[in-house]
């Protein structure tokens, strides 16, 4: 245990998905050749006039309101200025002392404790291009396709206290936006984005440490690794009689550690002052209610409802929650079965499994909602093992043919005709003469084994409860 | 308030611009002339009027969430000081 209490603060990006951009009617879909969805107005050409998107609007207060945010009465947007090729106009259209959304918090679960943390703001402003360093880092190439992509930027109280409260903190983040659907939230393509203010103090001080900005980390696993990464080397500066440097550090993934992008010690100076190209906003009560109504059950209520409803646990109902696709198969599969905790240690044994071993998505397998329930409908009448449906829930995933399609055309079916059960079972005694004598001499692990053989005889069809009787039957006999 | 060489300079590192000295003589005295015009402003009476952030009596102008064409490649690129494979070409910007 380290004598170092960790301090950090999340400012997380998250593109909103409008069809065109922020501030003209470019489009704002991800893929296309560099600089094909650009005009004037992103361009930054001269004289233009930025018309700004009522769809984004609505989408940062969606978001805000979702993560309990006071939403402005009144708000501005205003230029952020820097010179980088990233921006032709050497500004980005912002939000500085009156954001959108304030003061709101979301709860995160962390070792099966619940915390709070707090949200100072949520702003909405435009994205930056994207440069190409070529020519052995002598030149960059500039695609502007991105610029004037809208974003909210949200960012956290400094309420974190552990590399791990970062990840579940940036996890319901994504899921409350996903089921908003503001944003497709893919931190690989970007539309999710994520930096991080870490600094560290010896437990009970009050006054937080000097903190270092950390960039860079492109996945969920990253932001974990970076942060564990920085909280050690701050404590191996102090521990060394050093001091932390306010600086900002870049995550390398490869090397697993962060390193200074320290150039120049020059401070930011952004100068901003309100964008004279674009009015106020004026959000009254009556567009607030509107959106409001327009939020669906969140990942918490949904949580609950699952405790509450179906007897889940609390560590389940966050797991089938945590993505709202998983949430809305888990009910689809109830529409077919009423054994709602055999469908959740489905979903969360098996899908998932299958899932993180191929590193897929939800949509990128076959299998249905429905598929499931009917399966577990299956079981449930004795059609079927559970030790077969497992060779019926590969055949799900994989071809996404119905289980009953599938039990039939593999000859799945479950044999319980005690007849023919008890031929095999007869027949594997015969054949294992020192297993039965071992059994009879008091070795009950014997009874295993020959079990065993008659579900190989079966191919794991005969169902195991009536294998199991017939068998003690006929030893005890 | 004026403008000093130091502001000068401030602000042309800011917008990378290398200015010689004699240029920031000239630009910290045109600074100053544009501050003090401004400074007119203060003899207004303002007591009682509510600050704005705009001179339009406007809120809420706003387009709805419409791809409209955007413009061919060439136009785009057409004032590109250099350019490869689409792309705006610049000197190497790392930071």
């Amino acid at each position: 245990m380290s004598k170092y209490e960790t301090v950090v603060g999340l400012e997380v990006h998250v593109e909103l998905h409008t069809k065109s951009k922020i501030f003209c009617g470019c489009s704002t879909s991800f893929g296309a050749p560099p600089n094909t969805h650009t005009c004037p107005v992103c361009l930054g050409h001269p004289g233009v006039l930025p018309v700004l998107n009522r769809q984004a609007v609505e989408y940062a207060m969606k978001a805000a309101m979702a993560i309990n945010c006071e939403i402005a009465e009144w708000c501005k947007f205003d230029r952020k200025n820097y010179f980088y090729p990233d921006s032709p106009k050497a500004y980005q259209i912002s939000q500085y002392d009156q954001p959108i959304g304030q003061n709101g918090w979301i709860d995160i679960e962390v070792n099966g404790q619940t915390k709070r943390i707090g949200i100072t703001r949520l702003h909405l402003e435009e994205d930056a291009g994207k440069l190409t360093h070529i020519d052995g880092g002598y030149g960059s190439l500039v695609d502007l396709n991105r610029v004037g992509t809208p974003l909210v930027e949200i960012v956290s109280e400094p309420d974190i206290r552990s590399p791990e409260e970062a990840k579940a903190y940036l996890e319901k983040l994504r899921a409350i936006m996903q089921y908003c659907d503001v944003s497709d939230v893919k931190m690989e393509e970007g539309s999710l984005r994520c930096d991080a203010n870490i600094s560290i103090r010896p437990y009970g001080q009050k006054e937080f440490g000097t903190r270092a900005e950390l960039k860079n980390m492109n996945s969920f696993r990253g932001v974990q690794r970076g942060l564990e990464y920085e909280e050690l080397r701050q404590a191996d500066v102090l521990d060394g009689g050093g001091k932390v440097v306010q600086e900002t550090r870049r995550w390398d993934e490869n090397q697993g550690k962060t390193i200074s992008m320290r150039g120049k010690e020059e401070a930011h100076d952004y100068r901003y002052f309100p964008d004279p190209d674009l009015v106020r906003l004026h959000i009254d009560d009556e567009w607030k209610a509107r959106v409001l109504a327009s939020i669906p059950e969140l990942p918490d209520a949904r949580q609950a409802r699952y405790i509450q409803e179906y007897g889940l646990s609390s560590y389940d109902a966050g797991v089938l929650t945590a993505s709202m696709k998983l949430a809305d198969f888990f009910e689809e599969s109830l529409k077919h079965t009423s054994d709602a905790k055999a469908s959740a240690n489905w979903i969360m044994g098996e899908l998932l499994g299958y899932l993180n071993a191929n590193n897929l998505e939800l949509d990128g397998v076959k299998i249905t909602g429905q598929g499931l329930g009917e399966m577990i409908q299956l079981i449930e009448k004795g059609t079927i093992s559970n030790k077969i449906a497992k060779t019926v829930f590969k055949g799900l995933i994989e071809t996404g043919k119905s289980p009953q399609q599938i039990v039939e055309e593999q000859g799945l079916v479950q044999i319980s005709d005690e007849g023919a059960i008890l031929a095999i079972v007869d027949a594997v005694i015969a054949a294992n003469p020192q297993s039965v004598e071992d059994f009879r001499n008091g070795k009950e692990k014997a009874i295993g084994f020959l079990v065993g053989q008659i579900m190989k005889e079966t191919k794991g069809k005969a169902n195991p409860g009536l294998v199991n009787k017939l068998l003690v039957d006929r030893l005890n006999a | 308030m004026s403008i000093t060489i130091k502001d000068v300079e401030h602000v042309a590192n800011l917008a990378r611009l290398d200015l010689s000295d004699a240029e920031k003589e000239q630009f910290a005295g045109q600074l100053n002339a544009i501050l003090k015009y401004a400074e007119k402003l203060n003899e207004l009476d303002a007591d009682g009027i509510e600050p704005t952030s705009h001179v339009l009596p406007l809120a809420n102008v706003m387009r709805e969430d419409e791809v409209k064409p955007s413009w061919p490649i060439e136009k785009v690129l057409r004032n590109a000081p250099e350019e490869e494979e689409g792309q705006f070409k610049v000197p190497a910007v790392l930071e």
